[in-house]
């Protein structure tokens, strides 16, 4: 579990994070969506560690980041994958290598141990016949197959991913959206997944923080959010014309 | 103000270039990975240039020196003073500034664009060594570069020289051998390691720190270019003040 409180961040005089606090449950996708702007991905990099927060804490577990020394954060973030919004495969890396690299980084593992599981983790994410191509080479669903087999390869207790539909069609979104929940519950993990998609939202949006301005302006799953009253998020729901449709045939019906 | 701030984030990335090292077997690998694209690669090139402006530096002292009371062997002394002391560790750096330098940039570059370098930050691994590390430690091979551009530069003079009618290969020789000061080779060396660091830091400072998409990977190599020729032209002067004057 992931707890976050009082979190504010700030570059120069603009304060993009204003107070948030809330928790991201172990076994279940959390989401975090919002508008552009919203501070979505400042909040990700802020629990990722790639920003340090001027006020708040964020704790892993029971363990404050701000209190870990530098041995705990190296160890802490070996337990993190990442699926970033374009991927970040290496692109002078094999597929093959490209997932490998944590375990090659991280484990002592021999070669053929380590291929075992590569292998193992590329035929989860259904990837085959793919292991020597470069990142070039393969089309960009692939690619968040690729970023998911090696983000989830040495085993992390905490899976963040930002937008990680973006660029796909939305027969492919689906999937990838299926693949993050289904190993959230294989693994049981950590996943918050960053994104403005409502498909993903009504997909695996098991808990749902909703960024307005730098603030939570509400939370919830996906069974909720459809009912809220709350007008920033209605006003993010039905702004396309498809949720405006699904939302009058299912006043129509009563 | 911006260049105070730019020699400070010089400085504090070459603090985080020697910490937190990356696993002993990966960075072998990265080594070799560096030596074969940075060192390997650039032979070719270094060949090329030497063996020609070896050749232009003695014909161009022979048509120069018409008077007969300048002694024959002037050809063979000016070629190997100019190779060994300027040419080949000065100007084949600032030419390696381009070759290797914009290479270094554009690649480092890419990753930050591309968040590669975010991915490995998220990892645990210190980004700095993981890529810069391995270069300054392939660059410790670039004088055996140098050490080749001196003889194919001087070989170059020779084959101008005499092939052209220019000079004898005797008098060639004997200028090659007359008055020779072997500290000059060590000062050579001195210098040509201080390049292959700033060879090795400044396009990986300037990659590391680019901020904005492709257009931005672009900029960064010009201004990787301008910073190391202008880096390697002042350490050029400094230690040349220091060991010759």
């Amino acid at each position: 579990m992931i707890r976050v409180e009082n979190l504010h961040k700030s570059f120069g005089d603009e304060e993009i994070l204003k107070g948030i606090t809330t928790t991201f449950e172990k076994g279940k996708t959390n989401l975090i969506i919002g508008q552009s702007g919203s501070g979505k991905t400042v909040f990700l990099k802020c629990l990722l560690g790639l920003f340090d927060a001027e006020k708040g804490e964020i704790y892993y577990g029971e363990k404050a980041i701000n209190d870990m020394d530098d041995d705990e954060k190296k160890e802490l973030r070996e337990h993190m994958g990442m699926v970033f919004q374009g991927g970040a495969l290496f692109d002078s890396m094999t597929v093959e290598e490209n997932v490998m690299f944590p375990l090659r980084m991280f484990t002592k593992k021999k070669k053929d141990e380590m291929l075992h599981r590569v292998n193992e983790v590329l035929d989860r994410v259904n990837l085959v016949n793919a292991n020597k191509k470069f990142p070039s080479e393969i089309s960009g669903g692939m690619q968040k197959r690729v970023a998911i087999a090696r983000a989830i390869v040495n085993y992390p207790r905490f899976l963040f991913c930002d937008e990680p539909n973006s660029g796909l069609d939305p027969k492919t979104a689906i999937l990838i959206d299926n693949l993050i929940q289904e190993i959230t519950k294989e693994y049981d993990i950590t996943t918050v997944v960053n994104t403005h998609d409502m498909n993903s939202v009504m997909e695996i949006g098991e808990k749902i923080i909703f960024l307005q301005k730098g603030t939570l302006a509400w939370q919830g799953d996906n069974s909720q959010i459809f009912k809220t009253d709350n007008k920033d998020v209605t006003d993010f729901v039905y702004s396309s014309d498809l949720f405006k449709k699904i939302r009058d045939i299912q006043n129509l019906e009563g | 103000m911006k260049y105070l701030a730019d020699i400070g984030s010089y400085f504090i990335m070459l603090k985080q270039v020697f910490s937190r090292p990356t696993k002993g077997s990966v960075l072998k690998e990265l080594i070799l990975k560096e030596i074969d694209e940075l060192v390997i690669d650039s032979l070719g090139i270094v060949i090329f240039i030497s063996f020609f402006v070896g050749g232009v530096v003695a014909i161009q002292t022979a048509l120069n020196i018409s008077n007969p009371l300048i002694p024959d062997y002037l050809v063979g002394f000016a070629t190997r003073q100019s190779i060994i002391l300027e040419f080949a560790p000065t100007f084949m750096s600032i030419i390696m500034a381009g070759k290797m330098g914009s290479f270094i940039t554009s690649s480092i570059g890419s990753m930050r664009v591309t968040e590669q370098i975010d991915a490995l930050e998220v990892m645990g691994i210190n980004p700095l060594n993981y890529l810069v590390f391995p270069k300054i430690i392939a660059l410790l091979l670039y004088p055996f570069v140098i050490a080749i551009s001196m003889f194919l530069g001087i070989l170059g003079g020779w084959v101008a020289g005499v092939y052209g009618g220019f000079s004898t290969s005797d008098a060639f020789i004997r200028g090659l051998q007359e008055d020779f000061i072997s500290f000059h080779i060590v000062y050579a060396f001195i210098k040509t390691f201080a390049f292959a660091f700033i060879l090795a830091t400044v396009p990986s400072w300037q990659g590391f720190f680019m901020k904005g998409g492709a257009l931005e990977v672009g900029k960064a190599s010009t201004n990787s270019f301008v910073w190391t020729s202008v880096l390697i032209i002042l350490t050029n002067y400094i230690i040349t003040s220091l060991l010759l004057s």
